[in-house]
């Protein structure tokens, strides 16, 4: 055997016929960069999973299960089952235990953007990623009544700056028949992007989604019972419910203790979750089809390989000339089959470092792109031990079935009578 | 046991500085003695000993059945026979990439049937140049690399070579392979510049021996006679022995020794 002689022959060999092999390995390389791309996005998809909240010990809401209420109260999806008495708010507040309560309030849209009610410890207070805190890029906290905060993702889809004013819609639909058109609400600050789903809300206070609702106990406003937006200011505009709050315990030992109290609370029913197991709980349910889509893709890159080898073999049938060559120049029936399983795997290889340049520079070109329009983060990170061994099991998958036309070179080389091949044996 | 070598006495005293006289058994017209006889007395290395040589293809019954030969190192045999004689076969016995079925085969002074097939190929890539009919070149190589193909597989061929791209060249230059055909792929030349190259490649690092199978067959009869005129100056050169198969008996003139084929090789066990 001789390495280098292989390496190069197989090397020439590949160069040689670039042509055919180029849309196979192309075939290859796509797959592979599928593959890596699914591994990558599923990392990056956990990842902003876990990281739409954090810092917040606490979920607590109407009695409902975990995932509704992480679902409907992070993630602004469904609705909340019920809403959480303010006095019941009011005597959270005043346990000792608690350091720290963010009232969030839901239920109205601004074209297709969930508004949420709340004050300024949501910003003071909501962290998402590694603890990163919450800033504005624009202007400021909301201070007055009809002031609002927009997400990025609202400001910059809806083109929105700091003084416009918008209506608010009634519910929460993208189209809504109702519009709070009484009471406009006035930009006063916009959120930096944080790829959470802090960027998709409109926040406003409490006091000011009172205001709107005077008069609305009906769904529709009453004629006659609404206020202006000058009286509502001289009003003491106290809310009756709020949806969901979030709690912060600085003794964290305490955090179960608390859950249980409010779990087991006999003025109202109540549940309160830790946001950490109900998010490892929703990505149970999704890793489902992440996984299930990750080996679909893996599929993918065999059907690509077995086209590589089927490729291959074909052009091994017109070999037989050049391995007789070799053979009669002294070459082994070994070193005949290496150059197949160099060549398979060196394919395979190109196709892996191919795929991984791709992948990166796909990724280098559309995630500021993606957080920008869609506000997806998709960070721009060395491969993980699993995405590595997956690059790097294609490779290995190569050299595996290159043993296939390695094998019929070795019995093409080895076989009796392995003598110029096109010419007549016996002549 | 139908063993029809041919006859041939022939005087090469002017050639190699001494007679050498050839029989085999079953011929009336030569020495029963199946050996060559060297007549200034003392036994000069044999590159080629073969004895009751035997050859069955698989799957089939008949056999094959070799005349004896024994070729001093730096002679050249011309061997001619019909189609289906075994040319090809014997030369695949000598080469070594075919174990005989029985009979002795010794090659470089090697018993070939004794040799595992590893050490088969080595000698090969070592002590022996080979030359089929077409076909002779890798496809993916340019005619300088093929050349050299050799040198890489064997250490001794490229000792022999010292500069193997400088050999090459000079092998080429020798062989009347045009300057600019150095760097092409072998499906841009022709025939005769295709064999040129394949007789560059078994003459680069001089081997003992040169297995040539009808190299001549798909040229005219000007570069035929110019190529065996080339293949055989330069294998003197080197003083390599070329065992030249060819159904042609017009080239039979440029050899020493010479042996037939004929067609009614097969026996029966």
């Amino acid at each position: 055997m001789k390495p280098a002689l292989a390496l190069s022959l197989a090397a020439a060999s590949l160069w040689h016929r670039r042509r055919v092999l180029l849309l196979v390995t192309l075939t290859l390389t796509l797959s592979v960069t599928l593959l890596l791309g699914v591994q990558y996005l599923r990392t990056e998809v956990r990842q902003s999973f876990s990281n739409a909240v954090s810092g917040t010990d606490l979920i607590i809401g109407a009695r409902s299960g975990q995932l509704n209420l992480l679902l409907y109260s992070v993630f602004h999806i469904g609705q909340a089952t019920n809403n959480l008495r303010w006095s019941t708010f009011e005597s959270l507040e005043q346990d000792q235990r608690i350091d720290w309560l963010v009232p969030l309030s839901l239920g109205d849209g601004y074209r297709g953007f969930r508004v949420v009610g709340t004050d300024k410890r949501f910003l003071d207070h909501y962290q998402y990623g590694d603890g990163q805190p919450l800033a504005l890029t624009e202007g400021q906290w909301f201070s007055d009544l009809f002031d609002v905060v927009l997400g990025s993702r609202v400001a910059r889809q809806l083109e929105h700056q700091v003084g416009d004013d918008i209506v608010l819609s009634h519910g929460g639909g993208r189209t809504s028949f109702v519009n709070h058109d009484k009471h406009p609400f006035r930009v006063s600050g916009i959120l930096a992007p944080t790829g959470t789903p802090v960027d998709r809300g409109v926040y406003v206070s409490l006091e000011g989604l009172e205001a709107i609702h005077i008069g609305w106990e009906a769904g529709v406003p009453a004629p006659g019972r609404t206020l202006s937006a000058e009286a509502a200011r001289e009003r003491a505009l106290t809310p009756d419910t709020v949806t969901a709050a979030l709690a912060g315990v600085e003794r964290q030992i305490l955090t179960f203790r608390i859950q249980r109290d409010i779990n087991q609370n006999d003025a109202e029913p109540l549940s309160a979750i830790l946001p950490g197991v109900a998010l490892s709980q929703l990505w149970q349910v999704l890793g489902q089809f992440e996984f299930i889509l990750l080996a679909i893709t893996a599929f993918v890159v065999v059907t690509s390989l077995a086209g590589l080898v089927t490729v291959l073999l074909t052009l091994q049938s017109h070999r037989h000339q050049e391995i007789a060559v070799l053979r009669a120049n002294g070459a082994s029936p070994a070193l005949i089959a290496s150059l197949y399983l160099l060549e398979c795997s060196g394919l395979a290889l190109l196709a892996s470092l191919l795929a991984a340049g791709f992948w990166y520079l796909l990724l280098a070109l559309i995630s500021p792109w993606l957080l920008e329009i869609w506000g997806i983060a998709i960070s721009l990170r060395a491969p993980t031990a699993l995405e590595g061994a997956l690059l790097a099991a294609v490779p290995v998958a190569g050299l595996l079935v290159g043993l296939i036309p390695a094998a019929r070179a070795w019995r093409m080389g080895s076989r009796r009578g392995a003598w110029g091949v096109a010419e007549d044996m016996t002549g | 046991m139908a063993l029809r070598g041919c006859l041939s006495e022939y005087d090469a005293t002017v050639a190699t500085g001494f007679t050498v006289t050839a029989g085999y058994p079953g011929e009336t017209l030569c020495n029963n003695n199946p050996v060559f006889y060297l007549n200034h007395g003392h036994d000069r290395h044999m590159v080629i000993k073969t004895e009751n040589l035997r050859w069955q293809w698989p799957d089939q019954s008949t056999t094959l059945a070799f005349p004896d030969i024994r070729l001093p190192s730096g002679d050249h045999l011309f061997i001619r026979g019909p189609s289906g004689s075994g040319k090809s076969t014997l030369l695949s016995l000598l080469s070594g990439l075919n174990r005989p079925l029985e009979g002795g085969l010794e090659v470089h002074g090697q018993d070939l049937a004794r040799l595992s097939g590893g050490d088969r190929d080595r000698l090969r890539a070592d002590r022996t140049g080979v030359i089929f009919q077409q076909f002779n070149l890798v496809p993916y190589l340019n005619a300088l690399d093929n050349v050299t193909l050799p040198c890489r597989l064997s250490a001794i061929r490229h000792r022999k070579a010292g500069q193997p791209q400088q050999t090459a060249r000079t092998l080429l230059q020798a062989l009347d392979l045009p300057a600019d055909c150095l760097t092409r792929k072998p499906s841009t030349l022709s025939i005769g510049q295709q064999q040129r190259v394949a007789a560059a490649r078994a003459l680069i690092g001089a081997p003992p021996l040169i297995l040539a199978d009808e190299p001549t067959s798909a040229l005219d009869t000007d570069n035929r006679d110019r190529f065996v005129r080339l293949l055989l100056d330069q294998a003197a050169a080197n003083g390599s022995s070329v065992v030249f198969v060819s159904h042609d008996p017009a080239l039979a003139e440029h050899f020493t020794q010479h042996l037939e084929l004929s067609s009614g090789q097969e026996s029966r066990p």
